[in-house]
This record gives structure tokens, C-alpha cells and sequence, in this order.
């Protein structure tokens, strides 16, 4: 096994995770079978995923494959080069996480059997790998499409509540939609060959116009997989119906794969770029990741709350790889890399730290049954363990130093202010605008995440049966902690992790940055020059860690270290309750009102003549009614039509058939002719 | 990594620690005096800091160790932003550990903490507070970026050494993107410290408070961390404002006797910078809070107009 080269690897493991899929539905109500054996083993698989990729990171080069199974004459081509590597890597890190914390997280319940769950699990592991090491459109496609649809069944593993089936069924409608668009855009690039590997459409020199009609295809759908605004609407729905361990996967993981696609086509199989794809994919991008914040700041369920998180981390990452596809089209590879290195650091560094948040939220509903986050409060008290990582994920995911957000925040901010120097003024004009949104984007997720922490975990439990939870059992904390643990090295590490980018940029752009960023020492990423930037992760966590240490000692010796412990101050009232704290509602209404325009509001207040007085308060999106309902309208408007030739008569049917014939009949003389 | 080096951060850092509560002192003697009061002295913030540091520390039953760690940790960030920050010299070791965007992100870091600190105890007003902070941080924090962005746009660099150096060694030149920045910079600077047009550090009104709504529950020790840790935050802000807008005077060698040098040079600005705060404070009123986010929003595009400025006039030239 050690002597195979790293593909053959990822396709054993690929076929063990198959395997272990159909052992489950073999077993299918042996509960503990499936929880405590199959579902660890897939987790080891995706260890080994892990250790396969890193190696061919490594050792670098480019492996294909041909395995004859498939159509006649249509085989599977598979191949396995940096770019794919990294994101087998990032899958293989992830899953082995989640795969543990799944052994202890699922359940006997009344939605789908275990070895179901099982199947469906692991087959969507197997195809996401399919889809990063396929090459060509046949594969890719199909290997889409299993993921696409297994997903699908693993959001509706709760099928007896129609709220579920009906967030299934829009995401399973998004995802078809967005898959039309990627068959067409396949279409496109094979330029009329007939030939539908990568490496024929590498080949191909399209024209201008048609590498942008197939470039814009692919944005929509891989837009419609990432969740990139207006094709967001399932990611909310979906995300949190699924059970924690597939919203950690749907959320950390799937969503890459789309940006896998986007980096795939625009940057590998589409050799020439024009610049105003880059343009439009920052803008996107940005707009996603403004839209997304600013609704996951108001939501009032822990899991949408996350999912909002999701889009905006999405949008952010679809700006950086607009950025270095502008760059890119004026052949200014240095910086493009620099982008790039942005957009894949921010790729690892959310899936890990999203995965986590995820696994928390589903020790989180275990524990205390309960999504609302105004029904939860001081669980740092009773599942401290879960608290504490839950706390690492969020210091992470506000882009937070010394963790592991903050580096690709960094990244992307440096390489926005290098942006002065592009040939065209008015693209000048647009940096401050879009690194003002950035960084208004990422103190807003600073805001998000303290309200999700601050009111699950912190505070007085808001509810009575809350004093009785119990923290995450050991696999569940296994799990955690393993995400924890890479969210930290990725944060104090950044050049190992850009030494693994390198070879990914080298592909992609020709340039990497690893050299010059650690040409400084290990500790200091550098990423253009000493004088221009420095940013040393392990020194800032010395300097706080050293001022804390200081402190404590100083205060601890020359003063003391006396406490009296006694009920809060209440504000002068006799009593204090935990319904006087800040409520999700009241934590968001500050957003709701300066983001008025963002939202679709339908607020009920009560009046003082009111006997039963009731607040609510209900965000909707805005793109629902004014993109959604429009496009469902003129549907149903044609069908309704289309219908009425459906008449359930046999004759009528039969005279459509003479009418066709007769038709056909026309045009083959017109035809010969 | 000199001796001479760590000798001068050294210097900075203890420099840094004794001045802060005195600078803080100053301005409030200031406007003790601007108002006709006699003030208690420059002095007072140091009383102040012994009283605290001998009494017991009281702490709510519902309080968890998150709670108890975050006054050491807010310290810690101060103190570190007070060392990373430019001050005296430009030539200390910490200025490659941390650039322009680590400084906002360490401030970050402080804010996160002390508002998940607030709600942890589950009070009413701990909870108010830590909304309004974070409510008032998300407008601050990227103003302040763009303030930096500004400078770092002429000086080609985010790292606070390189501006300052950069800022030092061209001919004096007012540039219009920086009188943007300079500003966007003073508002910023009222919002973040808790001065008046936003907040008013002498009174618990529970209508406007946002800093001492946050630090309600602490008591004893941890309160004079919490105490000293806010005039580090005044003091590194101050530095911040001193190092991007008026760096003359600060020494780009580590030798010793050239911090000596600037130490008399820095605090003059300091001295300064205290009475343009309290005749800012003196002469203008309280907003309600709900003016705050166009207080700030106004800092924030004052900022982003900073750097567009950059662009245009940098674009015409070339």
C-alpha cells in the first residue's frame, strides 16, 4: 500500500467507503454495528485520503487512470494533480473528524434506518472524491449528480416532518438546475470534438464569446452548488434539516467541491481569461458575503444561523478567486497566486472550522433537544467541553488572530491593496469599495458569532429542563476536538499549510508563494517582502500568552488572589431571571435596523389595548418574493396550458400521434430536397 | 534579534504601562479644569489602580472561568497592541509578529472577549452592553482598517514599521487622503475608547452606557486590569494616531539613547493629543445611541473616501 501511488489510494478508498455503504444496508437495524465499527472505519478511510493527498502534494506530478467501467467505448478517465490533492486532502482531514463524531451522534430514531443512513453517508463521501479526481465531463457529471442526490436523501433522513421534505425537495430542484448549466458548459468547452476528457478540452482555443457563454454557465452552476447569491435560497432550508454531522459535511465540505469546479474550469480547462469574469465573480462574491452576514446576524435558530455563515464565507471565497482571475487576465500571475493562496487557505481554514461549529450545534440539540436560540443559554456550565471548542470554532471563524481565519482574511486584504497598478483606473476605483466591504463583512461575523456563542453557551439557561444537559459523549469529543486541533495548526502554522498550496498556484498560475513566504524564517509569513508585510502567528500567541502570564504572576505576587463569590447585581430589583437577559431577537435588532433594506419584514408589535399581548417579528428574504415566486408563477402559468392538452382520452392522444406523423411527413420531403 | 532590540521593546512596553493611566489622568484633570472643577489630579487613575488591586474580587455565582480569564486576557491584547504600535522607536522585534491588519484584529480579539465575558453572566445589562459593543465595533473596526489602508496605500505596506519609516523619511507634504484619514481617525478614536459624542466614561446611565455596562459585574483585581486595560487601549490608540499622522520625533534606531531621545518628544504629543480630547469632549454632548451608527457610519465613509482619494490623485499623476 505505501509503495502505490497515491490515485490507486484514493480509489481503494473510494471503493472501501462503497463497501462500508453496503455492509450497512446489510445490516440495516444493527444499530450498534453501524454506529461503533462501520462508521469509525469510514473515518479511518478518510485518514488515509488524507495522508494519499498530502503525499502527491509532496511529491507533485500528475497521475491519470483509465478504468474500464462505464458505457462501451466511454471509460472512466481519472486523474489525480495538485489542485485535486489539495481538495482530497481537505475532504480526507475533515470527514475523518466527522466520521468519529458521527459514531457517537446517530441514533435510533423514527426517520431512516441506520443502515440507510449508513449507505447514504458514505456515498456521498465516495462520490465527492469521485468528483476531485474525475477527468472528464462523464464522470464529473455523474460523480456530481450521486453526490447531489445522496445529499439529497441524507437532508430528508427526518422525512416525516414536511418542512424537511419540502427543504429537500427545493435543494434537490436548485442542485438539478445548476447541473443543467455545468452539462451545457461541458458542452461548450469540448468546442464540437465530440471528446469529452479534460485533456481534450484543455486543448481547445475557443473564442472569446464562447468561452464566456461557458464560463458563465459554469458560474451558474456552480453558483447554484456554493450557495452564491441569487441561487442561496436552499442553503438556509437545507443545511439545517439534515442532521449536524451531514450540515458539517454539506457546509465544510460539499461547498468546496463547487469551488473546486469553479477553480477547475476557469483556471485549468479555460486557458485564456477576460477580465470582466474576475470582475463579476468579486462582485458576486462580495455582495454574497455582505448578503450572507448580515441575515445570519438576525437569525434566531442556531443552525440557519451557521448556514447564513456558510454563504458568507462562500461569497468571500468566490471574491478571492474573482480577484485572482482578474489578475490573472492581465497576466499578472505574482499577485493572481497571492489571490489564489487567499482563496484556498480560506477553503481549508472554513471547512474545518464550519465542520466543528456544525458537530457542536448537533452535541447542542442532543443535549437539550432544542435549535431556537431563544430557548438555550449557559450551556458552558453543563457541556463545558463542547463550550470551549465551540469557542475555538467561532474565535476562528470571526477571523480572529492568532486562528486560522484570520490568515486568509489577511491574504485577501493583501492582496486587494496590491491591486493598485491594474491597467484600468476604474478597476483602481473598485478596490477601497470592495476591501471597505470586506472588512465590514468580517467585523459583522464577528458580531454573528458572538451572538451565537454568547447565547447558547454563556448566560443563565433560558429554560428549566437546559440545567440537566449533558456534555458530548467520547466519540462526539474525539471528533470535536480532532477539528479543533487542525483549526489551531492551521491558525499557527500558515506556511505549512501554503507550502501545500504552492503546487496547486504552480498549476494553476505558474507561481507560488511558498519560497518567498517562509524565506523569512517558518514562523513569519511574508508573503511578498519583509518591508511590505510580515505576519507571525506563533509570536502574537507568545506576546498575548506572555502578557497574560505576566500579568497573572504580577497580581497574583504583589497583591492576592482573594474571591467572594455572590448573586449578580440585579439592577436594584429583588429578583433577576434569566428572561431579563438579551434575547437572539434583541441581539439582532440593532442589524435589522440599519440593514433595513435587506430584509422582508413582517412585524407584528402589540398594542397597549392588546389582552394578550404577542411580539414577533419574522425576516424574510427578499429574493423569495422578488426572484422566486415570479419564475414559480410563469411555470405554473405554462403547465397550466401545457396541460390542457392532456385530456386523459385515449383518441385524443391518439390524434396527437396521427398529427405528429403527418408533420414529420411534411418536412422529409422538404428535407431531401 | 539584538540585545539592543529586545532592550527597546523592553523600554516601550514599561514606558507604555506607566504612561497609559497617566494619560488618562491628564485628560480627565483636563476637563476637570475646562469645566471649572479642580479635578483630582493627574495622578488619580494610579490611586485608583492600588485601591482596586488590594480589595477582594467579588464574582457572580453564575460566572464560569471564561468570566474569571478575560480581564488577563483583555490586558494581555492591550498591552500587546501598546507594543506593536510604533511608539518610540521603529526598530523593535514585536513590529514583524503583527502588522496594520493583526493591530485591528487584536483589538478584535479584546472586544469578542470582554463582550462574551459580559453576557456570561447572564445579566440584563451585561448582555446591553455587549450588544452595544459589538453593535459599535462592527462599524469601528473596519473604519480603522480603512484609516491604516489609507496609509499603508502610500507607504506600499501594512507593516505599522515600514509606514512610520516611510511617513518619516519623505519631505513634509499634506496629503488629501490622509486629512480624510486623520478625520475619520478622531471619531473612530471617540467611539472606540468610550468618549463623549458616544459614550461617557464618568456615568452608569443605563440608557447610554456601553463600556461600563460591560465591566458591571467585575470587581477588585480584575477590574483594575479591566480599568488599566482600557487606558492601554486609549494610550495604544493615541500612539496609532501619533505613528500615522504626526511620526516625526520617533527614532528609526533601537539604541537607547535615541529612545531617550524621543520618550520627551512623544510624550509633548501625547500632551497634545490629551488636550485636543478634552476640548472635543468639553464642547460637544452625549448622542443617543441610536445616532451612534451614523456617527460611525460617517467615520467609515470619511475613510473609504481617504483611500479613493489615494487612488484618483495617485491615478491623475502617474
Amino acid at each position: 500500500m505505501l509503495n502505490s501511488q497515491s490515485l490507486d489510494v484514493v480509489l481503494w478508498v473510494i471503493s472501501g467507503w462503497l463497501l462500508i455503504g453496503l455492509l450497512g444496508i446489510l445490516t440495516l437495524h444493527r444499530f450498534t454495528f453501524i454506529a461503533r465499527v462501520l462508521f469509525p472505519l469510514g473515518g479511518i478511510g478518510g485518514l488515509v485520503l488524507a495522508v494519499a493527498a498530502f503525499r502527491s502534494l509532496i511529491n507533485g506530478g500528475t497521475q491519470n487512470r483509465l478504468l474500464p467501467i462505464g458505457l462501451p467505448q466511454l471509460h472512466f478517465h481519472l486523474s489525480l494533480d495538485a489542485l485535486s490533492a489539495f481538495f482530497l486532502l481537505v475532504l480526507g482531514v475533515a470527514v475523518f473528524g466527522i466520521s468519529i463524531f458521527s459514531a457517537g451522534y446517530f441514533r435510533n430514531s423514527t426517520g431512516t434506518a441506520p443502515g440507510l443512513l449508513c449507505l447514504e453517508f458514505h456515498f456521498f463521501l465516495a462520490s465527492m472524491a469521485l468528483v476531485l479526481v474525475a477527468a472528464d465531463a462523464y464522470v464529473f457529471m455523474l460523480a456530481w449528480e450521486s453526490m447531489a442526490l445522496s445529499s439529497y436523501f441524507l437532508v430528508t433522513a427526518n422525512h416525516r416532518l414536511p418542512k424537511i421534505r419540502a427543504a429537500g425537495f427545493l435543494y434537490l430542484l436548485i442542485a438539478h438546475i445548476g447541473a443543467i448549466a455545468l452539462l451545457l458548459s461541458f458542452g461548450v468547452l469540448q468546442a464540437n470534438t465530440g471528446n469529452y476528457t479534460f485533456s481534450n478540452m484543455r486543448m481547445q482555443s475557443l473564442s472569446p464569446f464562447w468561452a464566456s457563454v461557458a464560463f458563465l454557465l459554469a458560474v451558474f452552476g456552480f453558483s447554484a452548488k456554493a450557495g452564491i447569491l441569487p441561487l442561496h435560497i436552499w442553503l438556509p432550508e437545507a443545511h439545517p434539516a439534515a442532521p449536524s454531522p451531514v450540515s458539517a459535511l454539506m457546509s465544510g465540505v460539499m461547498l468546496k467541491m463547487a469551488i473546486y469546479g469553479m477553480l477547475r474550469v476557469c483556471f485549468d480547462l479555460l486557458r485564456v481569461h477576460i477580465w470582466w469574469w474576475g470582475v463579476l465573480l468579486l462582485v458576486l462574491g462580495l455582495a454574497t458575503a455582505l448578503f450572507g452576514v448580515v441575515f445570519a446576524a438576525v437569525q434566531s435558530d442556531m443552525k440557519r444561523l451557521l448556514a447564513y455563515s456558510s454563504i458568507e464565507n462562500v461569497g468571500l471565497i468566490f471574491a478571492a478567486l474573482g480577484l485572482a482571475l482578474l489578475f490573472s487576465s492581465y497576466g499578472m500571475n505574482l499577485i493572481a497566486a497571492l489571490a489564489l493562496t487567499a482563496c484556498l487557505f480560506h477553503v481549508a481554514a472554513h471547512a474545518i472550522f464550519k465542520s466543528l461549529l456544525f458537530l457542536t450545534t448537533g452535541s447542542v440539540l442532543h443535549a437539550t433537544g432544542e435549535r431556537n436560540l431563544g430557548r438555550l443559554g449557559g450551556l458552558i456550565r453543563f457541556m463545558p467541553w463542547v463550550a470551549w471548542l465551540a469557542l475555538i470554532g467561532i474565535l476562528a471563524s470571526s477571523g480572529l488572530p492568532p486562528f486560522s481565519g484570520f490568515i486568509s482574511e489577511w491574504l485577501l486584504l493583501q492582496s486587494f491593496l496590491f491591486t493598485p497598478g491594474l491597467p484600468q483606473p476604474f478597476l483602481n476605483m473598485l478596490i477601497p469599495v470592495a476591501t471597505a466591504s470586506i472588512a465590514l463583512t468580517a467585523a459583522l461575523a464577528g458580531y454573528t458569532m458572538v451572538k451565537f456563542c454568547g447565547v447558547v453557551f454563556l448566560g443563565q439557561p433560558r429554560e428549566e429542563k437546559l440545567n440537566q444537559a449533558h456534555d458530548a459523549n467520547l466519540f462526539e469529543k474525539i471528533g470535536m476536538a480532532w477539528l479543533a486541533i487542525i483549526t489551531i495548526t492551521l491558525g499557527l502554522a500558515p506556511n505549512f499549510i501554503i507550502r501545500l498550496i504552492d503546487p496547486v498556484t504552480r498549476v494553476l498560475v505558474n507561481q507560488g508563494l511558498a519560497a518567498q513566504s517562509k524565506s523569512n524564517g517558518w514562523w513569519l509569513l511574508t508573503p511578498t517582502s519583509m518591508a511590505r508585510a510580515s505576519y507571525g502567528p506563533l509570536y502574537f500567541l507568545l506576546g498575548v500568552v506572555g502578557a497574560i502570564a505576566l500579568a497573572f504572576i504580577l497580581v497574583r505576587v504583589l497583591y492576592h488572589a482573594r474571591l467572594r463569590r455572590s448573586a449578580a447585581w440585579g439592577g436594584g430589583h429583588p429578583w433577576a431571571n434569566s428572561r431579563m437577559q438579551d434575547t437572539a431577537e434583541g441581539y439582532g435588532q440593532p442589524i435589522r435596523q440599519v440593514f433595513e433594506p435587506f430584509f422582508a419584514m413582517k412585524r407584528h408589535l402589540p398594542k397597549p389595548e392588546d389582552i394578550e399581548p404577542r411580539y414577533e417579528v419574522i425576516v424574510e428574504d427578499k429574493f423569495w418574493n422578488g426572484v422566486y415566486m415570479p419564475v414559480v408563477r410563469v411555470t405554473e402559468f405554462v403547465s397550466s396550458i401545457v396541460g390542457r392538452l392532456q385530456r386523459g382520452r385515449i383518441s385524443i392522444y391518439l390524434l396527437y400521434s396521427f398529427i405528429t406523423l403527418i408533420f414529420l411527413l411534411i418536412l422529409v420531403p422538404s428535407a431531401r430536397k | 534579534m539584538t540585545f539592543s532590540q529586545l532592550l527597546s521593546e523592553f523600554f516601550t512596553i514599561v514606558a507604555s504601562l506607566l504612561l497609559a493611566p497617566l494619560l488618562l489622568g491628564w485628560v480627565t484633570q483636563l476637563r476637570a479644569w475646562l469645566q471649572n472643577r479642580s479635578g483630582p489630579g493627574i495622578f488619580q487613575p494610579y490611586r485608583i489602580l492600588h485601591k482596586l488591586f488590594n480589595k477582594d474580587s467579588v464574582m457572580a455565582d453564575t460566572a464560569s472561568s471564561l468570566f474569571r480569564f478575560t480581564p488577563y486576557l483583555i490586558f494581555g491584547c492591550m498591552l500587546l497592541a501598546s507594543a506593536i504600535v510604533p511608539t518610540l522607536s521603529t526598530d523593535f522585534p514585536l513590529a514583524q509578529a503583527a502588522d496594520a491588519i493583526a493591530l485591528v484584529g487584536l483589538f478584535a480579539l479584546a472586544r469578542i472577549f470582554i463582550s462574551l465575558a459580559a453576557m456570561d453572566v447572564g445579566t440584563a445589562f451585561g448582555t446591553l452592553g455587549a450588544r452595544r459593543e459589538m453593535f459599535v465595533g462592527f462599524l469601528a473596526e473596519p473604519a480603522l482598517l480603512m484609516v491604516l489602508f489609507t496609509s499603508s496605500l502610500i507607504a506600499h505596506s501594512t507593516s505599522l514599521k515600514t509606514i512610520v519609516t516611510t511617513q518619516i523619511d519623505r519631505p513634509f507634504a499634506i496629503y488629501p487622503s490622509l486629512v480624510f484619514a486623520g478625520f475619520a481617525f478622531i471619531l473612530i478614536f471617540l467611539a472606540e475608547n468610550a468618549r463623549i459624542p458616544v459614550d461617557n466614561p464618568s456615568t452608569h446611565l443605563e440608557l447610554t452606557m456601553i463600556h461600563e455596562a460591560l465591566i458591571l459585574e467585575y470587581s477588585g483585581r480584575h477590574l483594575a486590569l479591566l480599568e488599566w486595560a482600557s487606558s492601554l487601549k486609549l494610550f495604544a490608540y493615541s500612539s496609532i494616531g501619533i505613528a500615522l499622522f504626526l511620526p516625526w520625533g520617533i527614532s528609526t534606531q533601537g539604541s537607547i539613547m535615541s529612545l531617550l531621545y524621543a520618550l520627551p518628544i512623544f510624550i509633548l504629543k501625547l500632551l497634545v493629543f490629551g488636550v485636543v480630547l478634552a476640548l472635543i469632549e468639553t464642547f460637544s454632548a452625549k448622542m443617543r445611541i441610536f445616532r451612534v451608527p451614523e456617527f460611525l457610519t460617517i467615520a467609515f465613509l470619511l475613510a473609504v473616501i481617504g483611500m479613493l482619494t489615494y487612488i484618483l490623485l495617485g491615478a491623475k499623476a502617474s
